[in-house]
């Protein structure tokens, strides 16, 4: 594993001949992501089967509710919240998507400053990240809450079509679990950035493998990921 | 293990608060697609609009697509247009469904 040719850094894709570039790395011996680190080639392995599982519960979503006979619930009013008596439509939805995209924006610039060696400011990013998805777990937890009292059952719910709960707590819930895997992860990974594991080479609890800054990278790579599937959800689940 | 210098993806901070913003402007815009009532083909072509931009401004810049070597750019993205291959599938199924639905059920499930 000793690479000696120069990192191509500057935009590799839009070069003129990226094609043949990429025959090249793909007909080439032992790996096909040359210049990727490993980690960062399965990271985004794992984000494309992730995207496959996400992508199978929108499509059944969609399955769902194009055949069935009855009315679907307007998300609009389902979700709608009442402050000093007046029905705000998807209010609370649209906080949790700005609160999403603001965690987006600071774990992408932890991941600038990681690699600048900026433990500081990278650790406080990644706990502002971190906290703002707590914050997006516990407004989904109210949600629940709330549907929950209305009656919303996965078999049955007071405004149409029952698939509307099952799809709902499914998808809602699968995506709100990778929100909280995520900030744990963020919790782990900030404290080794604080403590300077990457530039003491510190080994890892499970992998016994010193790690360096492409570690926050990755874990910038599975938050956007966790927004990405968010901006689809808003899309198809609660706009449509 | 080599202690190799990762040559990692550094790019002015300038660029991240450019794309918070955009993304903070195209959710608003998506948000006003409920909130001013466009309905049928109006309301889903605006709401698959900005659902694109949005995905690719974070693919593109957050996730640094637009500066990754093209095998693994084509190695992700090549795969996941097959779903819309899925989608056209299962909208021919669901419509197949209805229409037997429509048919022999004819009081309401």
């Amino acid at each position: 594993m000793s690479q000696t040719a120069a990192p191509k850094t500057t935009a590799s894709a839009s070069s003129p001949g990226h094609i043949e570039s990429a025959i090249k790395d793909w007909s080439s011996d032992q790996r096909a992501f040359k210049d990727v680190p490993w980690g960062k080639a399965m990271m985004w392995l794992f984000l494309l089967s992730d995207t496959f599982i996400f992508s199978i519960f929108l499509i059944s979503y969609m399955t769902v509710r194009m055949s069935t006979k009855v009315a679907w619930p307007n998300p609009s009013e389902v979700f709608a919240l009442e402050i000093g008596g007046t029905q705000f439509p998807l209010l609370l939805i649209a906080i949790m998507t700005f609160i999403l995209i603001s965690s987006s924006g600071t774990m992408a610039m932890a991941v600038k400053f990681g690699y600048s060696k900026n433990r500081k400011i990278t650790a406080i990013l990644m706990l502002v990240t971190a906290l703002f998805g707590l914050s997006f777990v516990g407004m989904q937890a109210f949600e629940w809450t709330k549907l929950i009292h209305e009656g919303v059952r996965p078999w049955a719910n007071p405004f149409g079509a029952p698939q509307f709960g099952s799809i709902f707590f499914m998808i809602t819930g699968f995506h709100g679990f990778h929100v909280s895997i995520g900030v744990i992860f963020l919790f782990i990974v900030a404290r080794k950035v604080w403590r300077g594991d990457y530039d003491t080479g510190k080994r890892g609890f499970f992998t016994s493998r010193p790690g360096n800054y492409e570690h926050v990278e990755m874990m910038g790579l599975y938050w956007h990921f966790v927004d990405l599937v968010w901006v689809f959800i808003f899309a198809f689940f609660y706009l449509w | 293990m080599e202690k190799d210098q990762p040559h990692g993806q550094e790019h002015p901070i300038s660029i991240y608060f450019w794309i918070w913003g955009l993304l903070f402007v195209l959710s608003a815009f998506s948000y006003l697609v409920d909130i001013l009532g466009f309905e049928s083909y109006t309301r889903w072509t605006l709401i698959l609009l900005f659902m694109l931009a949005k995905a690719g401004l974070i693919v593109s810049i957050f996730m640094h697509m637009a500066w990754e070597k093209t095998a693994i750019i084509y190695a992700i993205l090549l795969p996941t247009a097959f779903i819309f291959v899925f989608v056209i599938l299962m909208a021919l199924e669901a419509e197949n469904t209805l229409l037997s639905r429509q048919i022999f059920f004819s009081s309401p499930l």
